[in-house]
């Protein structure tokens, strides 16, 4: 197999600019507070304030809403509800976004009817934000009270299996062998349950529209919390019947999303619906309790069986999921086919089932499915090591496979071994005790190390970027895509810096904006890959201009070359073969006497390759963990987080992701959860102090290993991403730490103190 | 069978709202004076009637601090301070420590440090780690940790914040052990150091 | 958030009067608690008397030996004032587990006594709750109730109070000075706060118009023996699951005298005299640590099984008072109150 990254034009220097640590280019906005969010953009003229109404049941009907009260109140403009909301779209397609799944999506103040707790039910909007909260306080709202569900395991018997509408979802892999034979004869043998119930994203930002009625027409500026500008505009089109003019949406700054921000959310419809009924600029922000109110990671039962021979080698493997939804749309994640891409077993059976309860529909939350279906694999694999008499991580070597047994194809490349071992090496795996409960620390706190693995997709996605080179030698590159904190500005600015042998600072590379060139949402670990090869395409077709043009000189250096012969280095163009052959770029700018020279620059999955081959990357993670075994209290004290994702664009936002991705594990492990109230079928810790994530106390020390790989089949670029992996074996590895510290083996997350009493 | 059910608020409405009066605030050495009425928060005044917009909205309830402004140079929430009763007090904002094109040592610290992703508690991380060295009470990383821990960072950034605050702490004297980066080159299954 | 008009007092007596002469009147402190609770639309007051220009900031010491915490001195100022920390290191360390140092800089040591619960149905308008609205019903009795109590509750109420630095203050006891329309008067501070009973609406013992003016310490700090444990789910920044402070004063190996109180158990500090005089003239021991751990729990009643729920909290309670005892005997830990962790083995 091939695995060179294509070199010419670019070629590495030491001048070279990808692949090194280098700070954010919008570090310095967004540490002085310049970086302007979507609650905070300035708008022509005065600004009127949205504040949203929620149901307070989970079932029902308004039958009453006595708005004229609120509307008597001095500055109250209008109360929005179903009664007075005009007929926009009313066909449910208009509502489907780029990533919705099955189903029928949800329409705000569109009917008096309830389908979840906390459903928008109406938007007052006022002359301040405190008159519009207030006045939204004392709104009188009648309602018809039906009874309501929201008990997954009271609706097991009704689970379905998860049907295919939405992008991306892969079905579970098909079953190989006689799983319950090879299971019943094999002499190891391992089973379990394992539960984890809802966690909501919660991004810092709280959602977020700012409306700016530009007086002209139904032209808006639409600045909105999203992970896809492009994503919201045609869904703001569609139901408004508005032109991309009309709508144009704009996200510079995202306050995190982490998967909420990949569907637009209703704040954004109801500030657009607000702003043109009253021809007026709105802004519209949710509360943290809101932001419990549209999707969340989707509580999932799970089960696996193992079986392993006597040498440790697995024989049979079955991994079931069952995952709520809403009665609206169908939620689907890939939980179970990790486990078959990381393990080989000759006899395998694999089921993903959804049943529906009364709650809005799930939503994909970092890793979404992955971390569900790691968590229980992870878990049950390092149980079976330790019943096959094997070292949890032998164990993972031994059946480590270098093909994709789910749909017997090569990887494109996958150095998950490396990541084992440089990962054990790091951490000082040969030290460990095998024994649960056998070590200590000075001060006598149980000690446990843990390890666990995962794999997430390598995909690619259509992306378009634009580059302009001005006069003064300036390259400004403009792509609709999204930074919700990945790093998005500071890489494709090298990208693009790399691409023409520019140096950063003559580099500007913008984006949230529908004006530029489409990108898609921000997710799925693909912003890097797609939109970076984009840039790339659009820097060539800038510097092939270049070329054409310093070929017009005067006894050009460069006479006759084609483009594969030079290289774009310090500001010139050179020839490969000579390199004193060469000519400045701003010289050719100056002869030429254009005033700018700009390219459009596209990339997209290659379909033959996605036939051929199988694309992940790939993590191995060790945890140790102190326990106090009389309070049951964990402490998570070192972790080393060893990534396989291809080529790195920058170590040190790369590095960041990662250290994110941990802490959300980590999170996930030992704290996150969100209480559902049956009885009255709505979530209850709805807020920071309830909902815990963690805290700078929490997170000790965290080692980062890139193990990079060769691969020009998963990306053009070589890159595969890093936003999920991170995350991934992080919730095991502790679980499993756990287990060696104590000798209990929890499967129920979080890992809170009474599970160990 | 149906049940009712009124989401009867526990006031009626009233329209007598209390009306906006002017009121001064100092606020990064200079005066503003803007109309507001007694129920607006100091945070909603920097943000909403002076478009100091650096200070973030994170839960609007005192529980992440992303808000964290400092006030006579202690770092205080600004969701739960109501402006009215912060009048003649000094108040500094994240854009009153630094500016983009002259960062304080600690928003140059912070940006070196990767000590953030979304960017969106950043100001309050940053405040809240100024008033922590105004404070002069914690030195060693577990102090920082423990006094860095009433401002919530979603994307996970917490082990570079501590290496950014103990280097300011610390005049870059201290280089925390924090976790390392290594990076496995493609051809070699030898770990070398980047950082 | 209704809205209210604000006056800005500058005298006690004066603050008491213009609270008074408002229908619909709170006082306002740091605001750390009461501003949120009115933006949740929980407290709904149409005029604020605010307390923030009035002299009671100071620490001072009492001429039978004790301190005197002023009501508006910040919990910082508090917990790092030299006196507190040299005499009371039980009370500094104890407000330093709590909250942030943002809410620590703010909120007031008269208002950190009347904080409300946390509660999750308290602070939803969305359900039942008979401490917001009395009459219509628990919801915590069923539903998840990790944050509620075990011990004193009723079937009207198992919410809790909230208070790390009441814990510390009731196991030294401390005593609590208010003033109100009818003059001065002080509180043991195991009578401030109440048990519901069938009136949870009802957090403490404050008349109407009374304002915390002082809280003042006896001479005994307990300085040598003290501890603060402090379970939570998470390492900083969340309410106690469970606590426990701890006041000795040990001869050798025998305990003379004990004080200690639990948080996140009871609709108040929780305080069994009965278990200190166990410990009183004892040798220490793990065995009479547990027995008095039994002793406390001993009508204990959880409300539901698993982690949504809170029995768990009865055998977690019985192991947090054994290893506070314990720590609090042999003072080995490394005490730095600038750090705490869940637990300090």
């Amino acid at each position: 197999m091939s695995q060179t990254i294509a070199t010419p034009p670019t070629v590495r220097l030491d001048s070279d600019v990808i692949g090194k640590p280098i700070n954010r280019t919008d570090g310095p906005a967004k540490v002085s507070g310049a970086a302007k969010y979507a609650a905070e953009f300035g708008v022509t003229g005065p600004l009127w304030y949205g504040y949203i109404v929620s149901s307070p049941v989970a079932k029902g009907k308004i039958t009453k809403i006595h708005a004229d009260e609120v509307l008597a109140i001095p500055g109250v403009q209008q109360v929005f509800s179903h009664e007075n909301v005009p007929s926009f779209a009313w066909f449910d397609r208009a509502y489907k976004d780029d990533v919705a799944p099955g189903g029928s999506p949800f329409r705000p103040l569109h009917e008096p009817e309830i389908m979840f707790n906390q459903q928008p039910v109406a938007l007052v909007v006022a002359e301040t934000f405190e008159l519009a909260r207030y006045a939204a306080s004392v709104l009188r709202i009648e309602y018809d009270v039906e009874k309501h569900n929201t008990d997954l395991d009271s609706v097991i018997g009704e689970a379905f299996d998860a049907p295919k509408g939405k992008t991306g979802f892969v079905p579970p892999p098909k079953p190989k062998g006689d799983m319950n034979k090879a299971f019943a004869e094999a002499p190891h043998k391992v089973a379990g349950e394992y539960i984890h119930r809802a966690q909501h994203h919660n991004p810092m930002e709280m959602f977020a529209t700012t409306v700016d009625w530009l007086g002209d027409g139904k032209k808006m500026k639409i600045y909105d919390k999203t992970q896809g500008a492009p994503n919201v505009q045609q869904y703001i089109a569609k139901i408004f019947g508005l032109s991309t003019n009309e709508a144009r949406v704009i996200s510079k700054f995202t306050g995190g999303g982490f998967g909420s921000g990949l569907r637009p959310q209703y704040q954004v419809f109801l500030a657009v619906m607000a702003a043109l009924e009253l021809e007026h600029s709105v802004r519209v922000v949710m509360t943290r309790t809101q932001m419990f109110s549209f999707g969340h990671r989707p509580h999932t039962l799970q089960k696996l069986r193992i079986a392993s021979d006597d040498q440790g080698h697995i024989q049979a493997l079955e991994h079931k999921a069952l995952a709520e939804t809403s009665q609206f749309e169908n939620a689907t994640e890939t939980v179970v086919n990790w486990t078959g891409i990381l393990y080989n077993s000759p006899n395998t059976n694999f089921d993903y089932q959804l049943s529906k309860i009364d709650v809005y529909t799930p939503l994909d939350m970092r890793a979404p499915g992955a971390a569900t279906g790691n968590f229980a694999s992870e878990s049950a694999i390092d149980e079976m090591s330790y019943k096959a008499g094997k070292d949890p991580l032998d164990f993972r070597l031994l059946n480590y496979t270098y093909s994709d047994p789910t749909e017997n194809k090569p990887f494109t490349s996958k150095r998950l071994d490396d990541c084992y071992h440089e990962g054990a090496a790091r951490f000082g795996w040969d030290q460990r005790n095998p024994e649960p409960r056998s070590m200590r620390d000075e001060k006598g706190m149980l000690v446990g190390w843990g390890v666990a693995a995962g794999c997430w997709d390598a995909s690619m996605q259509k992306a378009a970027a634009k580059a302009v080179l001005s006069a003064d030698g300036h390259l400004t590159v403009n792509s609709a895509t999204n930074d919700q904190g990945a790093g998005t500005y500071v890489i494709m600015t090298q990208m693009a810096a790399q691409t023409l042998g520019l140096p950063m600072k003559q580099v500007t590379f913008n984006l949230g904006d529908t004006n530029m060139p489409a990108a898609p949402v921000q997710g799925g670990s693909w912003t890097a890959n797609s939109v970076g090869a984009a840039v790339k395409d659009a820097c060539q077709e800038v510097g092939k201009k270049l070329l054409k043009l310093a070929q017009k000189m005067d006894d050009s250096p460069l006479a006759g070359a084609d483009f594969e012969d030079v290289q774009f280095v310090d500001g010139h163009i050179r020839a490969n073969e000579d390199i004193t052959r060469s000519v400045a770029i701003e010289d050719i700018l100056a002869a030429s006497g254009e005033e700018k020279i700009e390219a459009d620059g596209k990339a997209g999955p290659n379909p033959i390759n996605q036939l051929k081959y199988s694309m992940h990357s790939h993590n191995a993670v060790f945890v140790e963990v102190k326990v106090d075994e009389d309070l049951g209290t964990i402490h998570v004290t070192r972790v080393v987080n060893a990534v396989a994702a291809g080529r790195i664009m920058n170590p040190k936002t790369a590095r960041s992701q990662v250290l994110g991705g941990t802490v959300w594990g980590l999170s996930m492990a030992m704290m996150e959860e969100t209480y559902l109230n049956n009885e009255l079928g709505r979530y209850m810790n709805h807020n920071y102090a309830e909902y815990h994530i963690p805290v700078n106390a929490d997170i000790h020390k965290i080692d980062v290993i890139f193990v990079e790989e060769e691969d020009d089949i998963a990306s053009p670029i070589g890159v595969k991403g890093v936003g999920e992996i991170g995350m991934l074996g992080v919730a095991a590895a502790i679980a499993n730490a756990v287990y060696h510290a104590t000798g209990k083996r929890v499967r129920e997350l979080p890992l809170t103190s009474d599970k160990l009493l | 069978m149906s049940l009712q059910f009124i989401q009867e608020p526990l006031d009626k409405a009233t329209p007598h709202v209390v009306p906006a009066q002017a009121v001064t605030l100092n606020v990064n050495g200079e005066d503003h004076t803007i109309q507001i009425a007694p129920w607006t928060s100091l945070l909603d005044a920097l943000r909403e009637y002076m478009d100091l917009t650096g200070t973030k909205k994170g839960c609007d309830h005192g529980q992440c601090g992303a808000c964290t402004v400092l006030v006579d140079g202690k770092r205080i929430n600004s969701c739960l301070a109501l402006a009215t009763v912060y009048q003649g007090k000094k108040i500094q904002t994240i854009e009153g420590l630094g500016t983009e094109d002259n960062l304080s040592p600690l928003q140059q610290a912070f940006v070196d440090h990767d000590a953030f992703q979304c960017g969106y508690c950043t100001p309050g991380q940053i405040c809240s780690a100024q008033g922590l060295i105004n404070e002069g009470r914690c030195k060693t990383e577990d102090e920082v940790r423990e006094h860095m821990s009433g401002n919530l960072c979603r994307c996970g950034a917490y082990t570079n914040i501590l290496s950014a605050v103990m280097e300011v702490l610390h005049d870059g004297d201290v280089v925390v052990d924090n976790g390392v980066l290594i990076t496995v080159p493609v051809a070699s299954t030898k770990a070398s150091s980047v950082e | 958030m209704n809205s209210f008009t604000l006056t800005q007092a500058t005298a006690a007596d004066e603050a008491v009067r213009d609270l008074t002469s408002h229908d619909g009147a709170a006082y306002l402190g740091g605001g750390t608690n009461l501003v949120d609770l009115m933006k949740y639309n929980l407290e709904r007051p149409t005029h604020l008397t605010s307390l923030g220009l009035l002299p009671l900031t100071d620490i001072t010491s009492l001429p039978d030996g004790g301190l005197r915490l002023g009501a508006l001195a910040t919990n910082a100022d508090t917990a790092w004032h030299p006196e507190v920390e040299k005499r009371y290191p039980l009370l500094s360390q104890t407000i330093l587990a709590g909250a942030t140092p943002q809410l620590r800089n703010v909120a007031t040591n008269g208002g950190n006594l009347n904080q409300r619960t946390r509660c999750y149905y308290f602070y939803d308008l969305a359900t039942p709750c008979n401490k917001r609205e009395p009459g219509t019903g628990c919801s915590a009795l069923t539903g998840p109730n990790r944050v509620c109590g075990v011990l004193g509750t009723s079937e009207s109420c198992i919410a809790t109070q909230p208070s790390d630095m009441c814990v510390a203050l009731a196991a030294l006891e401390a005593v609590v000075r208010v003033q109100g329309p009818d003059g001065e008067r002080t509180i043991q501070f195991d009578d401030y706060h109440r048990l519901p009973g069938d009136h949870p609406e009802k957090d403490n013992t404050l008349k109407p118009g009374e304002l915390v003016v002082s809280i003042d310490l006896p001479e005994e700090g307990y300085a040598d023996h003290f501890t603060y444990l402090k379970l939570r789910d998470r390492s900083s920044y969340a309410f106690a699951l469970v606590s426990v402070a701890v006041g000795l004063k040990m001869s050798g190996n025998t305990i003379e005298k004990a004080r200690f109180a639990l948080g996140g158990v009871a609709h108040k500090p929780w305080r069994d005299q009965e278990a200190e005089k166990m410990l009183e003239g004892q040798t220490a021991s793990p065995d009479l640590f547990r027995q008095v751990a039994a002793k406390v729990f001993a009508e204990a009643k959880g409300y539901g099984e698993g982690s949504l729920h809170n029995s768990f909290k009865i055998e977690l309670g019985k192991r947090a008072i054994v290893r506070a005892l314990k720590q609090a005997t042999e003072m080995s830990q490394v005490v730095n109150p600038n750090v705490f962790l869940n637990s300090n083995p």
